[in-house]
This record gives C-alpha cells, sequence and structure tokens, in this order.
C-alpha cells in the first residue's frame, strides 16, 4: 500500500538567500555557520518520511526545533523552499493555489495549540466552518456540525461562545471542528500543549479512543516526550529542523539513537511505554499428562522456576518447581491459579498480577498462550537495562 | 554669512501658482466639478430630509440610538441638549451641520474602509498610502482650502470635500490596523480550511476588526466636527456660519451659540458612536424592549419579584 503522506527532501529557509544557504546545507554546514554567513535561518532540512493511512505519526521536538513549520510545509501554510509532499501521490508543495485550496477543503485539517476558535462565532458556527467554506447550504452544515459536537461531547454547548468554554472544552471545539469536513489526514500542532496536566491527559486518552473509530492519518507535534510515546504509532525526534530518530515508541526508548535521545528517553516511566509482548518470553509448556520428573527436567532445562500447564490448547494453571519438589505428585494435582494478560498491555498494567509472584501468562484474543511474562524480565526492563536476549524470538510471537 | 539663497532662489509659489492656476483648473476643472455631484446629490436629500423631519422626531430618534448604544445618561442628555438647541434657536443651522457631517463621514467610510482594506493586505499599498496620510494630517487645513475653492468654487460641497481630505486618515489607519491586528493563529485556522481571500474578509477580518474599524469612524466623525467652522469660510452653511458671522460681527452671543451647538451635537455623536465600537452590532436588545425600557424602573439588585 503507498502512503497516505510522503514526505521527501523537504528544506525550509527563512529569510532572503534561501537559495544560497540550500547550497551551503547540501554541504554540510551547520545552522548557525549559515545563519552568520548568509543571515537566513535554517527551518527543517533535508526530511524525509512516510505515513501510511491510519496510523498517528508523532514528532517530537523542543521550541525551535522545526516542528511547527514542518507540520505547516504539509498543508502549505508553509511553502517549503525544496523538496516534495505528496498527499495520495499528489505534490501539495508544487500544485498551483487553486488546487491547494481544493485539498485543505478536502483531504486535510488541522487543529492548533491555542484552539483558534473564531471568537465572534458560536460553537456550532465555528465547527460549521469548513463545510461554510466549501459552499455547504446553512441548514446542513449546522446538522452536521451538531453531530461532530455529539461526537467530541459537546452537543449541550452548541450556542456558546468560545470565551464561555473552559480550555479542554475549546480544544474539543477545534477538535470537532478539523473533523467536521471529514478530512483524511488530521493535523494537529501541539494540541494539547496550552492545557493543565489532568485535562491534557483525559483529552489524550480520549483520542486515543475516537481514533479507534475515526481512524484518520494523524500528524501530531508534540514537545512532550510521553504524550508522543502515549499517541504515536511511530515517532520522530526532531533537533535543529532535522529528524534525529524515527521509530516505534518502544524502539525510540529502546535504542536511542543518540545522547540528544538518551537523555529524553532517561526519565520517562518506561513502564507506559513497553508492553508485555516486548518482553514477553516464548511459551514453554507443560502437558496435563507429563509426570512430577519430567515437569523438573523440564523446568532445570529450560530454567524456569514455574511452567504453565496445557490442557489441550487452553491453560490449566501454573505449577511452581518448589512444589513439585516438596509434595513429588503429578503436576496435575499441584496447580496453582494464574494471572493472565493481552499482548498490548503496557507494563504499568502488569503491577498488580506481579504480586503473585508468578509468571504471567500473554493470551492473544482467542485465549490461547503466545509468552509468558517472567518477573526478572519485568524489573529489568523497568530498570532501564538492555532489552531482554529473546528480542529477536518475540517476532515470530507476534507473527 | 553665505547662504544658500545667495546662489540658488527657488519661485517656489511661483511654481504651485503656475502648476495650479495655469494648468490644474484650466485642464481639469470639469473634472473636478463632475466629481462633486455625488457628493452634493448625498448632501442635499439628507440636508432637506434632517429640515424636514419634526424636531421631535429626530430627538427621539438620537434618543433611542443613545439608550440602545451609549446608555441612558447619553439619551437623557439627548433630549435636553437637543431641546436647548431648540430653544436658543438654532435647530436647523444644527440640521444643515449635522447633514454636512454625516455626508463627509459616509464619503470618508466609503473610501476610507477599502483604501484601509487594501493597505492591510498590501504591504506595498500601505507604504504607498502612508505618507498620503501624513501629509494629509500635518498639512494645515488652510492650506487647501484655496486650491479647493479654485477647483470646486464656494459652497457646501467644497466644504465637505476639504472635510473629506482633513477627516479621512484616521479611518484607514485603524482599518489598517485592525485588520492586521487580527490573530494570526485565526488567520492560519481560516487558510488551513481553504478559505478564499474574500472569504477570509468577510467571515472574519472585517468582523474581528470592527471596534477597531469603528473607532476611526468615531475619530473620523470628530475631525469632521471640528472642521465645521473651517469648511463655513468657504461658504458651507450651519452651525460653523453662525460662528464665522459671529466672529466678524464681534457677536460673542452668537458665536457662542453656535459654538454651543457644536459642542452638543459632538457629544451626543461621540457618545453613540463609542458605545456602537464597544457594544458592536452583536445581539442587543430589540426597539421594542429598547422602549420598554423608558417606561420601566431600572432592574432592581437581586432580580426580587415584583409584588
Amino acid at each position: 500500500m503507498s502512503p497516505k503522506l510522503s514526505v521527501r527532501h523537504v528544506f525550509k529557509i527563512f529569510g532572503a538567500g534561501a537559495d544560497e544557504a540550500l547550497a551551503r546545507l547540501r554541504q554540510g554546514k551547520g545552522k548557525e555557520e549559515i545563519l552568520l554567513e548568509t543571515g537566513a535561518t535554517v527551518g527543517v532540512q533535508d526530511t524525509s518520511f512516510d505515513v501510511s493511512e491510519g496510523e498517528i505519526f508523532v514528532v517530537m521536538g523542543l521550541s525551535g526545533s522545526g516542528k511547527s513549520t514542518l507540520v505547516r510545509m504539509l498543508n502549505g501554510l508553509v511553502p517549503p523552499t525544496s523538496g516534495e509532499i505528496c498527499i495520495d501521490g499528489e505534490d501539495v508543495a508544487s500544485c498551483g493555489p487553486d488546487r491547494l485550496q481544493a485539498i485543505r477543503r478536502e483531504k486535510i485539517a488541522m487543529v492548533f495549540q491555542h484552539f483558534a476558535l473564531f471568537p465572534h462565532w458560536t460553537i456550532t458556527e465555528n465547527v460549521a466552518y469548513g463545510l461554510k467554506i466549501k459552499g455547504m447550504p446553512a441548514a446542513e452544515r449546522r446538522a452536521t456540525a451538531l453531530q461532530t459536537l455529539e461526537q467530541v461531547g459537546l452537543g449541550a454547548w452548541a450556542d456558546a461562545l468560545p470565551p464561555q468554554l473552559s480550555g479542554g472544552m475549546q480544544q474539543r471545539v477545534g477538535l470537532a471542528r478539523a473533523l467536521a469536513t471529514g478530512p483524511q489526514i488530521l493535523l494537529m500542532d501541539e494540541p494539547f500543549g496550552a492545557l493543565d496536566p489532568l485535562i491534557r491527559r483525559e483529552m489524550q486518552e480520549e483520542l486515543v479512543v475516537l481514533q479507534k473509530t475515526l481512524k484518520k492519518t494523524i500528524i501530531f507535534i508534540t514537545h512532550d516526550l510521553n504524550e508522543a510515546l502515549l499517541l504515536g504509532d511511530r515517532i520522530a525526534i526532531m533537533r535543529d529542523g532535522r529528524f534525529v530518530q524515527v521509530g516505534a515508541p518502544q524502539e525510540i526508548v529502546a535504542n536511542p539513537a543518540d545522547d540528544y535521545v538518551a537523555a529524553f528517553v532517561g526519565d520517562i516511566d518506561r513502564g507506559r511505554v513497553f508492553r508485555a509482548t516486548d518482553i514477553a518470553r516464548p511459551s514453554e509448556t507443560l502437558h496435563l499428562e507429563d509426570n512430577c520428573q519430567r515437569a523438573l527436567d523440564r523446568m532445570q532445562q529450560l530454567g524456569r522456576n514455574a511452567l504453565y500447564v496445557l490442557a489441550a490448547d487452553r491453560i490449566a494453571g501454573i505449577v511452581r518447581y518448589e512444589d513439585l519438589v516438596r509434595d513429588g505428585g503429578a503436576p496435575r494435582d499441584l496447580l496453582r491459579p494464574f494471572s493472565s494478560t493481552v499482548p498490548e498491555a503496557k507494563l504499568h498494567e502488569l503491577y498488580a498480577h506481579a504480586a503473585r509472584g508468578l509468571p504471567i501468562a500473554v493470551l492473544d484474543d482467542g485465549g490461547t498462550l503466545t509468552g509468558v511474562v517472567e518477573l526478572d524480565d519485568l524489573f529489568a526492563c523497568l530498570a532501564g537495562g538492555p532489552m531482554p536476549t529473546h528480542r529477536q524470538k518475540r517476532e515470530h510471537l507476534d507473527a | 554669512m553665505l547662504s544658500p539663497a545667495d546662489l540658488v532662489t527657488i519661485p517656489f509659489d511661483d511654481w504651485m501658482n503656475g502648476f495650479v492656476r495655469g494648468w490644474l483648473v484650466p485642464n481639469f476643472r470639469p473634472f473636478f466639478r463632475a466629481a462633486q455631484v455625488p457628493i452634493s446629490t448625498v448632501l442635499n436629500m439628507l440636508n432637506a430630509f434632517m429640515l424636514w423631519v419634526p424636531m421631535m422626531a429626530s430627538t427621539l430618534a438620537f434618543a433611542l440610538a443613545a439608550w440602545r448604544w451609549a446608555g441612558k445618561g447619553t439619551a437623557i442628555f439627548t433630549v435636553l441638549g437637543f431641546a436647548f438647541i431648540d430653544m436658543i434657536g438654532y435647530w436647523p443651522e444644527t440640521m444643515t451641520t449635522l447633514a454636512m457631517i454625516v455626508t463627509s463621514v459616509l464619503f470618508c467610510a466609503v473610501i476610507g474602509i477599502p483604501l484601509g482594506i487594501l493597505a492591510a493586505r498590501s504591504d506595498l499599498a500601505w507604504r504607498a498610502i502612508r505618507p498620503v496620510l501624513d501629509i494629509m494630517q500635518t498639512i494645515p487645513s488652510f492650506v487647501y482650502l484655496v486650491p479647493i475653492v479654485m477647483l470646486f468654487g464656494v459652497g457646501m460641497t467644497p466644504g465637505i470635500i476639504a472635510t473629506i481630505i482633513f477627516a479621512i486618515p484616521p479611518i484607514v489607519r485603524l482599518t489598517n490596523l485592525g485588520i492586521r491586528g487580527v490573530r494570526h493563529d485565526l488567520i492560519e485556522a481560516a487558510q488551513s480550511f481553504g478559505s478564499t481571500r474574500w472569504q477570509m474578509l468577510w467571515d472574519l477580518q472585517l468582523p474581528l476588526a470592527m471596534r477597531t474599524i469603528l473607532a476611526g469612524l468615531n475619530q473620523t466623525l470628530m475631525l469632521a466636527l471640528s472642521m465645521v467652522v473651517i469648511a463655513a469660510l468657504i461658504g458651507a452653511g450651519g452651525l460653523g456660519l453662525v460662528v464665522n458671522t459671529g466672529l466678524g460681527r464681534l457677536n460673542v452671543g452668537e458665536a457662542t451659540s453656535g459654538g454651543v451647538g457644536i459642542v452638543i451635537l459632538a457629544i451626543v455623536l461621540d457618545r453613540i458612536t463609542q458605545g456602537l465600537g464597544e457594544k458592536g452590532f452583536g445581539p442587543q436588545p430589540s426597539l421594542m424592549r429598547t422602549l420598554a425600557g423608558f417606561f420601566r424602573a431600572a432592574p432592581r439588585p437581586g432580580g426580587a419579584n415584583p409584588g
């Protein structure tokens, strides 16, 4: 499948002498050098990425890293100095103003950091703005706007004015306004950056829920790594106008590309990044019919203190080495209750299970055992050590 | 001491005489005479209308407008002030002055707001318009009275043209300022939804700049009022003529009467247009409620139920 959005070698240079600055940039000169020599400011340099349909792509960077410029180039608010930006294969950077206007009306919508609601219009009129621009009749666009407002839970506020709403509610209106035109791509420029921490968390969770039904292609800008890790299917870390690292949240936390990324990643909550599937070991199991000796042999051989016991394909229970040695009976008589989780569960959700002191079963949707989370691995991962060595084997678990 | 004048003298006044009398007036007089037709038409209609409407009716209309936009105090002041003007016998002159002012402000708005919009949208246009406005605001109005008389003759209409030149800069400046002052992220939002420049102007820039534009309109109105006496020097009538006549005859009473009329008119118009700027054209009490308000006691604090 071809990507929904494809960005190729995009540069943005502000100020006069952009061409000269571009030439020097290609010679490998740095941002400061070019500013001194030509007076031009490098906003974004040589950035390329693809975003596939339905994906949330987060661009994370500090202020001045060029992330806001980058997102504004995607819908042509800032024209790139050079490079291609293709939406469904069509280059936004080089198409004419009429075509760009049509793309903005049909395909791509934006949510702004400070909401950018029109203060002289009611909430409904704000949400209907994109439809008005497209020339939809008043009654029809009001109906669509009200429907979209319901979607973000603000139906009761349809006729209020923006200043009457709290920040979080205003941003819901901003989101509804972007969604009302039915765009395929949503650009979100630090949408939750101006909100209180609690409201921000709430909005992040709501976006995740909403995205499950919307399945939009989202380009999300943030300066908050935790937000990036929570929302992003993939994350790009940006610095001085270029991507330092692009990857899934787990990849970025596990293998930071350089010291800059490592410094960011250092103090994040790893329990909220890694999933059970990231640290699960392959599921070595016993059968219900196995006798005591065989069970002990297998445990010694695998170096494990407890193993799951299967009856047919289902888990019958878990049996501990300790119990087998003390009791000497068949595993089937020594089964203990066990804890299970889903592969996508974040590690912080496993803490309660870990209290049992037994390995946690990872079950797929059908209830089949796909792997086991050993507590040692869980703690090792949280402690920030190298990822468990059996990561390679994870691939076949995912497959 | 040697001074530049010993070497070269420039007959600047002769040049200007030659330019205005020798070239502009003979060649363009018909053009300028024709150009004043719209102004004189509007002025004559307005003047006739103002003089036709009974004093009580126009006072009521102004009092209602004052009530709606500037509050009860201004409404009461309007009634008392207009009654005073009528009683000292200068009602017709006041209405003529009002017609002149309204005509000037109308043309200032019709010319000035589009110019302001143009200036806001193009830095080049602003660079061209700005020095012209600076000149218009600094040049003493007496300087352009003479060429105006030569080109347009004497009378009400040339007086209005002089008033327009004097009063137009604020509305151009403040329209430009208002539109340029619209928050950048709102402009970006409108662009990001694919709006055209016209859609952006109508939906966003003009409504959001309206307060500033109305403040400019208020300034223009006040400047127009301050030109009333000067415009009377070239034949404009109304209260300005009363003041000038009083001045010429050293009749303190007549001059003061005209002056008081101008001040009362100025206060009423200023308060109403300021109120308009602050409250805007947004949701307002209906005419019926405004009317009813005259006969209703002020709302009691706490909203206690009557009876």
